[in-house]
């Protein structure tokens, strides 16, 4: 598949979006700033990018505790998202969400997920939706490595294989369950080998490859609108950050981080700008100091957004039903 | 009047919504040429084939997360689970699922599901396909959960259901699909969730009630009246929303009251509503709050056995009668 020039960096732009937020993230919540668990996806840009390249505004995503990213590339607003991190009223969920549950039901963004494994059926749910209406949209549901190892991606797979669902599998295989890696978590190394279970096409490429998983994922895209049914893809990667921020991640063998770093899927695409000369080393610093200018806005944006109305924590239980809240 | 089962009252407000609306979708297992383990799909899949009612494969997550998903995305999605027992397989899906992503996003997606789910003893099913777990769904925030003893508000409740915006879980006792009651043609139509009915109209003490257990009441009230005991019995008809107000204005005239249902007692339903009645009808009340329920342990399979386990029509007068 041709990509052309203003796609790649259009995903350029997308992966310096992820990683700056994300960057943000990690300092504000190591000054406090921001409340919970921050799950963050450095390192892993390139999969969500290239994935997420390949959808409409129409088609759907399912995501992960570990979902900016997804939410970024889905075309998620980084002011939004900024705030809801914030836990402010502005912010995608009111402040009812925080990281963990951002949704945006206007761009097919059926919300990052705190249960590992969850996602998998709701994207089922997804291409079942899409099945009765007869569309041609599909969905990508984007997990982690641990998760194939629920009874619900077994679930998934078949059901999404035996309806012949239009539904992506991206695996993101990051090589660890919290702090249990993968050899110590199951006993295969490819995760695709599962599709051959569920008699369907399962492939390995290289997740930090913009272009790998950008072809990758359009081929089964366009397998998926044809009505042609779902596919596995993992995606090979690595979290740069431990499992959630102030994870110590004692459990990585030393050196293993820094091989990683070098694998880096940004530098990856820019060698590829400048050996090209599609971008210039000027342009290139444009577009990020853009981006620093863009999350420094939403981060200005969370700060001056309000707290919610205590009222509003009694709000959207239900579409009809508000019950009463308590008297101090 | 004609003459009408439970399960045909349910099959017939599925038909009734799938003619309507092609967004109402059925699935579950063995729904389909199969016409349901106990019968309740019936033709539906000759008249709507495969697109509309489909087997699925032995699954509860995939099934409940299929109707999550496929709600958030459109569709009104009735899925079916075997027993209510199996709701523990796809529990995730309708308790970190569909219950909170209304909430957890903000407002932005609805889960307009219905999860029918067969329930109750009474059928040598044994531990693990009898039992009764409504309080699992009422103790949830974000859940509605209805519970018909007849045809007509199975079919007038699983209408409304069925549109409703939230997700409902629908709870069908097995005991009851093959029981013809009477129901009024002109009246075939959708029953607003969260109004009771009084099914007996009484002037000494109330029996809540909901389910199977409305009949075993209404029996017991037959014996007490003997005695002169005049009693009101209501019919909850939705756990959630729950109608206060009937039963407000029934322990308001009858200042007494017994709470029946199939559930064994310790963490039962009908003991959240006791402690609401204990909190805001104190002083309304002269005499104990009574509760009817099965024995806490699992349903046991020998028919004495579960006889016994179960509560009856015995166990409900000497409730009754211990009060005056």
């Amino acid at each position: 598949m041709k990509i052309t020039n203003e796609q790649l960096k259009e995903m350029y732009l997308t992966m310096l979006k992820i990683r700056k937020f994300e960057t943000s993230a990690m300092d504000l919540f190591a000054d406090g700033k921001i409340p919970g668990f921050v799950h963050l996806y450095i390192g892993e840009e390139a999969v969500a990018t290239g994935a997420c390249a390949n959808l409409r505004e129409d088609d759907y995503i399912t995501s992960t505790h570990r979902g900016h990213g997804h939410i970024i590339a889905k075309g998620g607003e980084l002011n939004y998202m900024m705030a809801e991190l914030f836990g402010k009223e502005d912010g995608y969920c009111n402040g009812k969400g925080g990281s963990m549950h951002i949704a945006d039901a206007t761009k097919g963004i059926l919300g990052a997920n705190g249960i590992v494994g969850a996602g998998h059926n709701i994207a089922v749910g997804s291409g079942l939706a899409i099945q009765t209406k007869k569309t041609d949209q599909v969905c990508i549901c984007f997990f982690g490595d641990a998760s194939t190892n629920q009874g619900t991606f077994h679930e998934a797979l078949n059901l999404a294989s035996v309806w012949k669902l239009p539904v992506v599998f991206v695996c993101e295989n990051n090589g660890y369950g919290i702090s249990v890696s993968q050899e110590r978590h199951q006993a295969i190394t490819d995760i695709s080998v599962r599709g051959a279970s569920y008699n369907m096409p399962g492939i390995t490429i290289d997740g930090n490859d913009l272009f790998a998983v950008y072809e990758a994922v359009g081929e089964a895209v366009a397998r998926a609108r044809k009505g042609q049914g779902p596919t596995l893809i993992e995606c090979k990667t690595y979290r740069w950050r431990g499992h959630f921020e102030g994870d110590p991640t004692v459990y990585r063998p030393e050196g293993e981080l820094e091989a990683w770093l070098k694998k880096d899927p940004i530098p990856r695409v820019e060698k590829y700008f400048i050996e090209n000369e599609l971008m210039t080393e000027e342009e290139i610093k444009e577009m990020n100091d853009n981006v620093d200018k863009m999350v420094e806005e939403a981060i200005e944006f969370a700060e001056n957004s309000p707290i919610p109305s205590l009222e509003s924590a009694l709000k959207d239980v239900y579409s009809d039903i508000v019950e009463e809240g308590r008297v101090r | 009047m004609k003459k009408m089962t439970y399960a045909e009252g349910i099959r017939e407000a599925m038909r009734t919504k799938m003619k309507e609306d092609p967004n109402v979708i059925l699935f579950g297992e063995d729904v389909g040429k199969f016409g349901g383990c106990f019968g309740v799909s019936g033709d539906l899949w000759e008249q709507f084939c495969d697109d509309r009612v489909r087997d699925t494969p032995i699954s509860e997550g995939a099934i409940v997360g299929a109707a999550v998903g496929s709600a958030a995305c459109g569709i009104k999605p009735i899925a079916e689970l075997m027993f209510i027992d199996f709701l523990t397989v796809g529990m995730d899906q309708l308790v970190n699922q569909a219950a909170k992503m209304k909430y957890m996003f903000g407002g932005e997606i609805s889960i307009p599901m219905v999860l029918r789910v067969p329930a109750g003893g009474g059928i040598g099913g044994a531990a693990q396909h009898s039992q009764s777990l409504e309080a699992w769904a009422t103790h949830v925030p974000g859940l509605k959960v209805v519970y018909p003893s007849n045809a007509q508000d199975a079919y007038g409740l699983l209408l409304t259901s069925i549109d409703d915006p939230d997700p409902v879980v629908f709870i069908e006792n097995k005991v009851l699909y093959a029981m013809q009651n009477d129901v009024d043609e002109n009246e075939m139509k959708a029953i607003p969730l969260g109004k009771a009915r009084v099914v007996k109209e009484g002037s000494d003490v109330t029996i809540i009630t909901y389910g199977r257990q409305v009949y075993d009441s209404l029996q017991a009230a037959e014996i007490v009246a003997k005695d002169g005991i005049n009693v009101e019995v209501i019919d909850l008809r939705s756990l959630f929303p729950l109608d206060k107000e009937t039963i407000v204005k029934s322990i308001e005239k009858t200042h007494k009251a017994v709470l029946v249902s199939e559930e064994c007692k310790r963490g039962a339903y009908t003991g959240d509503i006791a402690a609401m009645i204990a909190e805001e009808l104190f002083y309304e009340l002269d005499g104990p709050l009574m509760r009817v329920g099965a024995l806490n342990t699992p349903i046991p399979f020998s028919t004495e056995l579960e006889n016994y386990v179960m509560p009856n029509v015995r166990d409900i007068e000497l409730a009754v009668r211990s009060l005056f």
